[in-house]
């Protein structure tokens, strides 16, 4: 079935999947979001541990799905995985440390004896879900700004140092922060990770107490997070893009050329489109009819999270667009043509995606089964496993 | 910016990976084995309806939860070092070892997170029998995590089923099949999954057996001791079997690997298995020095071992140096039982693929058509040795002799102590004595240490006996890595040898507290 498939449309299948998978993590993000909450929504003990035992039963999912956007792009376009990795060292080093210390977090927080004390796991999570989704935001945005590196396949013939893929920045990474796009997109990462936190709450947790402040969040964060979106979105429009020569490879700056990308992907467009309304609507609904809308705003602002990054993706990738720029060398940049794995990799990977729907399905039954009921104090008391 | 490859930069890069690699080891084999021994109890739970052995489920339950824990949290650094420290592995043959670790997540991780969920959260959510499912599901999926990284970790020790594409500057997949079902992937897993069983095992004999020494929960204790125990010895058995099975495929695949193992230099035919030994000290190859201080052989064993054939010829470290003798390999082409090259003409032969390599780039690029079939067909023919050109002395090629060969020993004696320990262990349960044979509870309590030691011991033999290779033969570790600063790197080694250690303290920490607390009473629930 998908050996015939032509080498182009196997690596647009599986840019398609990547931007899947990452547009899943930035809404599963809803647990880092909720992480930053925890002080602010839960004022006493009891408070704290619904919050903390309603992430807790998530948490696992993001990780897992950020685990597997790796594992995919590692499968699919290993020059990125080769670029990026080693020569952004130092931006995912720290996104890695912030999820290592959170995957013991939950487990640990409320156990006797647990030698860093309770306080100590709480700040991980913080750190978690601050740090994390702002980290993870502006290495995301480096798909458009770019980045400093050099590739040479040649160099493999180098004795003294066969290295392909050479970082030219000494700050291996960090650099991506002193742009204020980046830190940009990192910031409404961060602020819609804090609203789709709050709007998981509210579809989850039974607590009058919790339930009010949550509604105050909300808007206290959907502020800053449209200042930071749009200001992004329109820096987008207006900025030079880096277009690729289908025939020759040869990568060029075009001006608009996102704004050209969102006009000759007209789907991409609506997708784009759509996605933002349903986060508004998921946002503004709950403040407006609290009672009855407040735990369906999740929903709405989640497939919309979903249709925007990927459509972001798509917008990064697609129509001849070089996905991983380099602004060292234009010739580096990476596009979904010289990064991919090949034919037969794809391939098989292919038939391995036909999982993906049955994996979503039983999750989605194993989510059901769990979340019947809304979690309260009461459960906390009774569960003998509360975190 | 860094013109050279700075020899350090690949020091510590290992350094970093055998840390975390280390690290991780240490929580997953519990995993394994203890996702399976709670499946069965609960399983036994359903099956009689006895409260108490819902107590027991509960009880190791818990235990579980608190190693599964910093298990995730110590494999996801794993998965991207190969990345953030090994970049140019990573797309030099990313083609092939991309795949599996994607497939594991797809398949595996989802499978283990989400139903591990329901394993905890479930008891009151969910049926009993769904609740059951959950709980074999998850054992499944831990151990189809192990199927794909290992299948990745052994193509790293064998490379079959691909095809180096100079277009691409890489290695390509030809055949997912001849990946999956290697040799080496069979035993690697079969191996690696039961030396987890057996871990999980010993630790519930010891933690019982502590039960049992302080005379509390003695009824919990016994079960867990019975279960543990049937189940520890059946996979100890097979422990030793598949161990038997990936040996032989070391003595066929990596005969250096062999060599280092038994701490054989100079080989022979009818070669000797050393029982015990001590390498001579400071031995170095080609120094004449005899290489054990001291030994106890069993004749001819070594050829039965490693080649099914008692007259066959074993090369020793120093045969494999100097070549010159016929390998006697089995179900191989013809081609791999020529007479052996000595490394020196390897590594020549090595420059000359690397060269080629380079001229065929040049040649491509200048469009010159019959210097790139030239080149192509000088890249092809010492293909099989590219690697060694990396290489700058034949030296180089050695692994660390005495290390891998303790090593080794230390995990072949203890395997056969576990076995024997089981069976002393269902001995006295069957004549209901366990209580008595104090001696026998204690020996219990301290061999869960000797248990991770064996396991150690396992991935050092694997992981160093096979230096300094990454890719057997056609990738070294120097030629492996990221083009970072040294001082990058130390950093991150000691931000992660802290924050683990500190991890692990605080797990060992609420692991005994747990345990001294013992079952809650949420049998009646
Ligand atoms: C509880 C742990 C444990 C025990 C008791 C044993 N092993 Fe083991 N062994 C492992 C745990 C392990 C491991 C950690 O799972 C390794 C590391 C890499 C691998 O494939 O499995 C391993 C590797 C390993 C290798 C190297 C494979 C390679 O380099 O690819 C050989 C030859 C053996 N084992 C042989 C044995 C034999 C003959 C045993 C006798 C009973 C034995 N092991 C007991
Ligand atoms: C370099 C090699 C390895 C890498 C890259 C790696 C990667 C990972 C990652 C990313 C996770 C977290 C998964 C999650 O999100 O739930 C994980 C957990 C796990 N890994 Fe590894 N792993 C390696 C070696 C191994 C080996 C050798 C085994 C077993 C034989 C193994 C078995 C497991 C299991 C069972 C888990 C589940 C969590 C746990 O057991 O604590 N891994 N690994
Ligand atoms: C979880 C159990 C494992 C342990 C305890 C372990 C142990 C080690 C050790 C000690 C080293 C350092 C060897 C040296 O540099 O001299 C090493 C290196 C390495 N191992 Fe493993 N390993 C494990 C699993 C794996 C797996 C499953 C893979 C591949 C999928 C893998 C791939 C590598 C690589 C790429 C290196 C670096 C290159 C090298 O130094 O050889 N390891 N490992």
């Amino acid at each position: 079935m998908f050996e015939s498939l032509s080498l182009l449309t196997l690596q647009q299948y599986w840019f398609m999947i990547v931007s899947l998978l990452g547009a899943l993590l930035v809404f599963l993000m809803f647990v880092q979001g909720g992480q930053t909450l925890i002080f602010q929504l839960g004022k006493t003990e009891t408070e704290k541990k619904i919050l903390i035992n309603s992430l807790g039963r998530k948490w696992e999912f993001t990780f897992t799905t950020l685990v597997t956007f790796g594992g995919a792009f590692f499968a699919s376009f290993p020059l990125f995985y080769s670029t990026s990795f080693g020569g952004a060292y130092w931006v995912w080093i720290a996104i890695l440390f912030c999820f290592i210390i959170q995957a013991v977090s939950y487990e640990f927080r409320s156990k006797p004896n647990n030698f860093l004390g309770q306080k100590t796991y709480e700040i991980f999570l913080f750190i978690n879900g601050a740090l994390g989704t702002i980290l993870i935001g502006a290495a995301v945005s480096t798909f458009f700004t770019g980045s400093q590196f050099s590739i040479q396949k040649a160099n493999l013939a180098e004795y003294a140092n066969p290295v392909i893929s050479q970082w030219q920045g000494p700050a291996h990474g960090l650099e991506a922060v002193l742009n204020w796009h980046n830190v940009a997109l990192g910031l409404a990462v961060f602020f819609l990770a804090r609203i789709l936190g709050t709007l998981y709450f509210m579809n989850t947790v039974d607590d009058k107490n919790i339930l009010g402040r949550a509604k105050r969040q909300l808007l206290i964060n959907a502020g800053p997070f449209l200042v930071f979106f749009l200001a992004y979105v329109i820096a987008l429009i207006l900025s030079k893009g880096f277009a690729v020569d289908p025939s020759s490879g040869m990568v060029t700056m075009e001006d608009f050329k996102y704004l050209h990308n969102l006009l000759a992907m007209p789907l991409v467009l609506i997708l784009f489109l759509l996605g933002v309304l349903l986060v508004l609507w998921g946002i503004i609904r709950p403040l407006w009819k609290f009672d009855q809308c407040a735990s369906k705003g999740i929903w709405f602002a989640g497939i919309g999270t979903v249709l925007t990054v990927f459509s972001l993706f798509l917008l990064a990738g697609f129509n001849n667009t070089a996905y991983y720029p380099s602004t060292y060398d234009l010739q580096s940049s990476l596009t979904i043509m010289n990064s991919s794995s090949s034919h037969y990799t794809l391939t098989a990977m292919s038939y391995v995606s036909l999982l993906v729907p049955f994996v979503l399905a039983y999750i989605w039954y194993a989510w059901w089964s769990l979340n019947r009921k809304k979690i309260d104090a009461a459960e906390m008391e009774s569960d003998e496993h509360a975190y | 910016m860094i013109l050279n490859i700075d020899p350090a930069v690949v020091d510590w890069s290992r350094a970093q990976f055998a840390l975390t690699a280390i690290y991780h080891w240490l929580f997953v084999p519990l995993t394994l084995g203890l996702s399976f021994l709670v499946a069965i109890m609960e399983t036994l739970y359903v099956k009689t309806g006895d409260p108490e052995w819902k107590r027991i489920t509960k009880f190791w339950m818990t235990l579980f939860g608190i190693n599964f824990a910093i298990g995730v949290a110590t494999g996801i650094i794993l998965e991207f070092e190969f990345g953030t420290n090994w970049s140019n592995y990573s797309w030099f043959v990313g083609d092939i070892f991309g795949a599996p670790l994607a497939i594991e997540g797809i398949m595996a991780f989802f499978l283990e997170s989400t139903f591990i969920a329901i394993m905890f959260f479930g008891w009151n959510k969910v049926s009993k029998k769904f609740h059951l499912a959950s709980s074999w599901l998850t054992a499944i999926g831990a151990n189809l995590s192990a199927l794909w990284i290992l299948v990745a970790n052994s193509w790293m020790q064998y490379p079959v089923g691909m095809k180096f594409n100079p277009e691409t500057a890489r290695n390509e997949m030809q055949n997912f099949w001849d990946v999956l079902f290697s040799p080496v992937a069979v035993h690697k897993f079969l191996h690696t999954i039961s030396a987890g069983y057996v871990t999980a095992a010993i630790f519930i004999l010891g933690i019982s057996a502590w039960f049992l020494l302080k005379k509390r929960e003695t009824g919990l204790a016994r079960k867990s001791i019975l279960v543990a125990a049937i189940f520890g010895l059946i996979t100890s058995l097979f422990l030793a079997i598949t161990g038997d099975g990936s040996a032989f495929t070391v003595a066929q695949k990596q005969p250096m690997k062999l060599a280092a193992m038994e701490g054989l230099y100079k080989g022979q035919r009818s070669n000797g298995l050393v029982l015990f030994g001590i390498p001579q000290p400071g031995k170095k190859a080609g120094d004449g020095q005899n290489n054990f201080a001291l030994k106890v052989e069993i004749p001819g064993m070594l050829s039965i071992l490693g080649y099914r054939n008692v007259n066959a010829f074993v090369p020793g470290v120093e045969d494999l140096l100097n070549g010159g003798f016929k390998p006697e390999f089995q179900n191989v082409s013809p081609a791999e039982t020529e007479t052996a090259l000595p490394i020196s003409e390897k590594i020549v032969r090595g420059k000359l693929a690397i060269t080629a390599f380079g001229d065929l780039k040049k040649a491509r690029k200048a469009g010159d058509e019959v210097a790139a079939a030239k080149a192509d067909s000088a890249m092809k023919s010492n293909f099989a040795y590219f690697g060694y050109g990396y290489l700058k002395t034949p030296e180089e090629a050695l692994p660390n002799v005495p290390l891998t060969f303790y090593s080794f020993r230390s995990m072949v004696i203890l395997g056969f102590y576990f076995i024997l320990l089981f069976i002393l262990v269902l001995y006295f349960h069957s004549k209901n004595q366990l209580q008595d044979k104090r001696w026998l509870l204690r020996l219990m309590l301290w061999t869960i240490p000797l248990v991770y030691l064996a396991g150690q011991a396992g991935w050092i033999v694997a992981e160093l006996g096979r230096q300094p290779w990454v890719i057997q033969d056609l990738l070294p570790t120097r030629a492996a890595v990221s083009m970072i600063e040294t001082a990058s790197v130390q950093i991150t080694f000691v931000l992660f040898a802290v924050l683990f250690t500190a991890l692990l303290i605080a797990e060992v920490m609420i692991m005994t507290k747990q345990i001294k607390l013992g079952p809650k009473d949420g049998g009646t629930k």
